[in-house]
């Protein structure tokens, strides 16, 4: 692991790029699988798919920017791990982007 | 709409994107993973979690102050120099010639500017506006104005922004006379006929027909002044103060400057996301915009 050692890589981020790869594997198998036609939807553009999954996660990272902004990142629970695991309000971002993303590929 | 997407070419895309992968995906997400963490060299980091982006975004903070007032300091700039170079670039269009040699001539001038490399216009326009021996600057100051960009505000600001205009005002006439230049004869005849003024064929012919490339020419300004890092920082190096000290500049100065990696890798990712949605706006609007009409006509019909 010495020779990546410059890439400074944490679990946290490490599972976040591996749900991201996963997710675009899956997409990409999707497209082949299941072609699928372009739709024009709310925004009066075509979308496909992975436009749909573009817009949601550029609108994820407002969204928890925003909250960030705003909100901020108080506890709002703890989880009896341990010595107590916290859990930020920064999930709720997550949620309303898990939210969005559903409007998104329903509607978009 | 009824066709089905094939999407099995992109595989052909794959080797492409092994060599993106080692330029640019590998050092984007090494950007997110020191975003989340601080460190103090020797490969040593400790895990900060959305701090820096916390502090990025409170304007109480030291950091939060210069993102946004840099933020905020490019946004004026990209609308001073829109504001100036699209109707600036309209004029010089119409007032271009139609045919014959003249027009090589024109194209041949209008381009100059943009064939100098960036850093080349910045020490041009270092050199011409000093008051000791730039044209510019000497000329100023003997005419009787108190002229000098490196000590005053408003000077460095007028000195970059003329830059900017001189730089890149013939994008935008060079997009406009393409866009005039398809408009085919006959609106013109028509115009005659009815006795139109020269105004009343610029709103009602010319400038509708020049809108797709206006589009194009103000949102490629945009991204352009938005991410502007050479040219200010040739000529004025951000200051005086930290008046022309614009996105790109503040990054550069906390990355390399102050090696806060953390710090600089939240606001590159922030950064990052707003050229993002710019850049897909662009595209977006650029791909769909010859696609709007016939479907407005099958709303018509």
């Amino acid at each position: 692991m010495e020779h990546i050692a410059w890439m400074a890589w944490t679990l946290p981020t490490a599972i976040f790029f591996a749900a991201l790869a996963s997710t675009l594997g899956v997409m990409t198998w999707l497209a082949v699988a299941y072609p699928e036609a372009e739709r024009v939807g709310v925004l009066r553009i075509p979308t496909t798919r992975g436009d749909r999954l573009f817009i949601s996660l550029v609108l994820a990272a407002v969204i928890h920017l925003l909250w960030i902004a705003f909100v901020g990142t108080d506890p709002i629970a703890s989880l009896p791990i341990g010595e107590g695991v916290e859990i930020t309000s920064l999930w709720l971002a997550t949620l309303i982007s898990f939210g969005a993303a559903v409007a998104i590929f329903r509607t978009v | 709409m009824e066709k089905t997407v094939n999407q099995k070419a992109w595989f052909l895309v794959l080797p492409v994107f092994l060599i993106v992968a080692f330029s640019a995906v590998l050092p984007l997400m090494t950007v997110v993973n020191y975003s989340v963490q601080d460190t103090f060299g020797n490969n040593q980091f400790f895990w900060n979690g959305v701090g820096w982006f916390k502090e990025l975004l409170d304007p109480h903070t030291d950091l939060g102050e210069r993102f946004l007032a840099s933020i905020g300091r490019n946004l004026l700039f990209s609308a001073i120099i829109l504001a100036i170079e699209v109707p600036l670039g309209i004029v010089v269009a119409l007032s271009m010639p139609r045919h014959g040699w003249q027009v090589a001539a024109c194209l041949v001038i209008l381009a100059l500017p943009l064939l100098i490399p960036f850093n080349v216009v910045g020490t041009i326009w270092q050199i011409f506006g000093r008051p000791d021996i730039g044209l510019l600057g000497y000329v100023l100051n003997r005419i009787g104005f108190n002229y000098n960009y490196v000590s005053n505000d408003l000077d460095a600001w007028f000195t970059v922004i003329v830059m900017d205009v001189w730089h890149w005002t013939s994008l935008v006439a060079l997009l406009c006379y393409a866009g005039l230049k398809s408009i085919p004869d006959a609106y013109y005849q028509a115009a005659q006929i009815d006795g139109a003024s020269r105004w009343a064929v610029f709103k009602a012919i010319q400038l509708p027909k020049m809108n797709r490339v206006l589009l194009i020419a103000v949102l490629l300004r945009f991204m352009d002044s938005f991410m502007i890092y050479t040219e200010p920082f040739v000529v004025t190096g951000g200051g005086p103060g930290n008046s022309t000290t614009f996105v790109s500049i503040e990054l550069v100065k906390i990355a390399l400057g102050q090696f806060d990696l953390g710090k600089a890798a939240a606001l590159s990712l922030v950064y990052n996301i707003i050229i993002l949605i710019v850049c897909w706006v662009f595209y977006t609007v650029m791909t769909n915009a010859g696609a709007e009409r016939p479907t407005q006509k099958e709303g018509v019909a």
